[in-house]
């Protein structure tokens, strides 16, 4: 059965609860329950909650970009939520859970200070799972359509008939 | 009228690929009335067809098919099982070259004489003289409408260039301009001016970008001489009992095995692809591939002394916008061992979309350090160096029999490793390239690795004594007259300049060579 993850149904309140129950770093480092605009809601069908939530803070640790919503870094993984994927996820993220464990922490999402986590990363870089992880999410993250214009990039121009009239020459500060 | 030649008539020259050598060759010699048969691995894409979105169109046109690496390139650990990246479809890679089409310099073509003996290298004259070749460029450069060549102007330069020119300029370069290019500045050849649409490596959509595509194989094809036949996987090359080259067997697009017969053969799939179909081509007569008889078939590997530099600067510049490739600094090209390296590099722009930068800007970086770059995208400038690789001997295409493709063939693995004169090259041409964008006021600049080869040369070279290459100056086999190289594979040595106008002015060359023999009889 589907597990609805999100802004609102009663996973939701179950996440409320385990993160109150495990403090207040889970807010804080996963952005995860901070979807107070509703900007995201997903359907979790084979991972556990607070495995995707970690998953979720190791992409963007990975790829940390301080003006894209958390949505995107849930889409970017949302590919591993299937029963083939699900086992190897499981067992990375409590390969991660460990590493923070040895390094001191509760696990990796109630690690506070994102050179903390990425000191855990920089422990398991070489993993195939950090690799697969990492590797996917080039495509999975900076591939998305949505993100272009947070980095400024335009995409195709064809159908505008290129820039030949729309500022291809228009530097102005050389 | 396409033609249409039955798989028994003997009478045909079968080419191999048909990319800026192949295509080229296709339709100079069904002008000339020559009957022939274009085998291309890949399937039928026209402007309409390319995709400007970089993944899309790289799962349409790429070769894929598995291909395996070793030596201390970056990219067999960055990119293990794509060494190159280049175009499976009709028009070959012509599809996605961005039209950088510049003459060698004349001591290019002698480098052996030039450059003395280099420890390691492999150096060995062109059997060519530059004089021989010249008339052909002039060829080519028409053929192709090379912006700055006859009496066609100039690109107008882009953000990209105009950061490229102010810091150049500013370092005391004298040759900076936006280049000689096979991307129409003004109508020309039934085919649009440049629109500054990017996506050049995509294909363009407008055709302004010489491919043979959408000029030479459709002109083939008009002729009633020239049948293309698409989604054809060549196998190997076959032989009669007195050594001459008599078909070529191939995976037809059902997967079914076929045999042309043929007059002559012409191999054209690339300096990866070429020296594998020879090597896979072995027999009892032949028992270490065909037409290498001197060892040398996938040897000399060469793929120029690449990288990039991106510099950002504190206000937008926004490089994709239009040419790719905008523009060139020239002054680096020259040979002077004052140096500490024989042999010259290009300064080019470029520039990647942000998926591709995603990709291709620090290949394995991850955290704030490469996250900041992306950050800054829109405030950079990007240029790639072109430069002249050592041959060497051990930079080889073998084959991996352990590994093997869709038809069970073994596939190539590319083995290369930087020579000591390549790494001083690069590393020269990262520091000039950072002060290029420092005198701009770059506020923090990135000596990028090389990305998966685009210029794939070398491996079937020319050499005038057969025990030193594959092939003589027509591109002829030592071993078998009637096979003939028609692709960078051919190249002695590599020189500086993007591959494509010589590929093309060789090809019309070994069109005018091959009619002539075949109508003196001698094959």
């Amino acid at each position: 059965m589907a597990t609805k993850v999100g802004s609102k149904g009663l996973t939701r309140r179950q996440l409320l609860a385990r993160a109150t129950a495990a403090g207040a770093s889970f807010v804080v480092g996963s952005g995860f329950m901070a979807a107070r605009n509703a900007a995201w809601a997903t359907e979790l069908s084979a991972l556990q909650p607070t495995t995707f939530a970690t998953l979720v803070q190791m992409a963007r640790d990975i790829y940390p970009h301080d003006r894209i919503d958390d949505q995107y870094y849930v889409l970017a993984v949302k590919g591993y939520d299937t029963a083939d994927a699900a086992p190897e996820i499981e067992a990375g993220i409590a390969a991660l859970d460990a590493a923070a464990r040895g390094k001191g922490f509760a696990n990796y999402l109630e690690t506070g200070w994102e050179k903390d986590r990425v000191a855990i990363l920089r422990g398991m870089e070489e993993s195939p799972f950090f690799q697969k992880i990492r590797g996917g999410l080039v495509t999975g993250l900076y591939n998305q359509k949505a993100v272009w214009p947070i980095f400024g990039y335009e995409g195709e121009s064809y159908s505008k008939g290129g820039y030949i009239n729309r500022g291809f020459d228009d530097i102005d500060w050389l | 009228m396409v033609a249409k030649f039955d798989l028994s008539d003997d009478s045909v020259v079968v080419i191999i690929g048909t990319g800026a050598g192949g295509g080229v060759l296709a339709n100079e010699l069904a002008q000339k009335g020559v009957k022939v048969v274009a085998l291309e691995a890949g399937g039928r894409y026209l402007p309409d067809d390319y995709i400007n979105d970089e993944w899309e169109s790289f799962g349409q046109l790429a070769w894929t098919e598995p291909r395996t690496t070793s030596g201390d390139w970056r990219v067999a650990k960055d990119f293990s099982g794509l060494p190159a990246w280049i175009v499976k479809a009709v028009g070959g890679t012509s599809i996605h070259w961005a039209g950088a089409s510049l003459r060698f310099q004349d001591h290019e073509f002698k480098t052996k004489t030039h450059y003395g003996n280099v420890d390691g290298a492999n150096l060995l004259d062109w059997p060519i003289d530059p004089a021989e070749l010249a008339p052909y460029y002039d060829k080519a450069e028409a053929k192709l409408g090379v912006t700055r060549t006859g009496d066609r102007p100039g690109l107008p330069g882009n953000n990209n260039f105009k950061v490229l020119e102010k810091g150049a300029k500013a370092l005391g370069y004298q040759e900076v301009n936006t280049g000689h290019m096979a991307i129409n500045s003004i109508e020309y050849d039934d085919r649009m001016s440049c629109q500054q649409t990017g996506f050049c490596f995509q294909g363009c959509k407008w055709g302004a970008k010489w491919s043979s595509a959408y000029t030479d194989i459709p002109r083939g094809e008009a002729t009633g001489n020239l049948e293309v036949r698409d989604h054809c996987h060549v196998a190997r090359i076959l032989h009669d009992d007195k050594g001459m080259a008599s078909g070529v067997e191939y995976f037809d697009k059902d997967g079914n095995l076929q045999m042309q017969k043929a007059k002559i053969v012409c191999l054209a799939g690339n300096s990866i692809e070429s020296p594998r179909v020879l090597l896979n081509s072995h027999s009892a007569m032949f028992p270490d591939g065909l037409a290498n008889s001197s060892g040398q078939v996938g040897r000399n590997y060469m793929r120029h002394t690449t990288g990039s530099v991106y510099g950002v600067f504190d206000k937008p510049v926004k490089m994709w916008r239009g040419t790719t490739m905008a523009g060139i600094v020239r002054d680096e090209a020259r040979h002077d061992p004052s140096r500490g390296f024989v042999g010259g590099y290009e300064l080019e722009t470029l520039s990647l979309g942000l998926p591709f930068m995603a990709a291709f800007l620090d290949p394995g970086g991850w955290g704030r350090e490469f996250t900041s770059a992306l950050d800054s995208y829109e405030n950079m400038a990007g240029m790639w160096i072109v430069g002249e690789d050592m041959p060497q001997e051990t930079n080889r295409i073998t084959l991996n029999h352990g590994v093997t493709d869709a038809y069970g063939l073994p596939v190539a693995n590319v083995n290369y490793t930087d020579h000591p004169n390549d790494r001083a090259m690069r590393d020269h041409a990262y520091a000039r390239g950072a002060a290029i964008y420092d005198a701009v006021g770059a506020t923090r600049t990135f000596p990028t690795p090389p990305y998966p080869s685009t210029h794939n040369l070398g491996t079937n070279r020319m050499s005038e004594k057969p025990r030193d290459g594959v092939v003589n100056k027509h591109g002829q086999a030592h071993d078998v007259p009637n096979l003939f190289i028609s692709d960078g594979s051919q190249f002695t040595t590599g020189a500086a300049e993007n591959p494509t106008l010589t590929i093309v002015a060789l090809a019309i060359r070994q069109a005018d060579f091959i009619a002539a023999e075949m109508s003196k009889g001698n094959i």
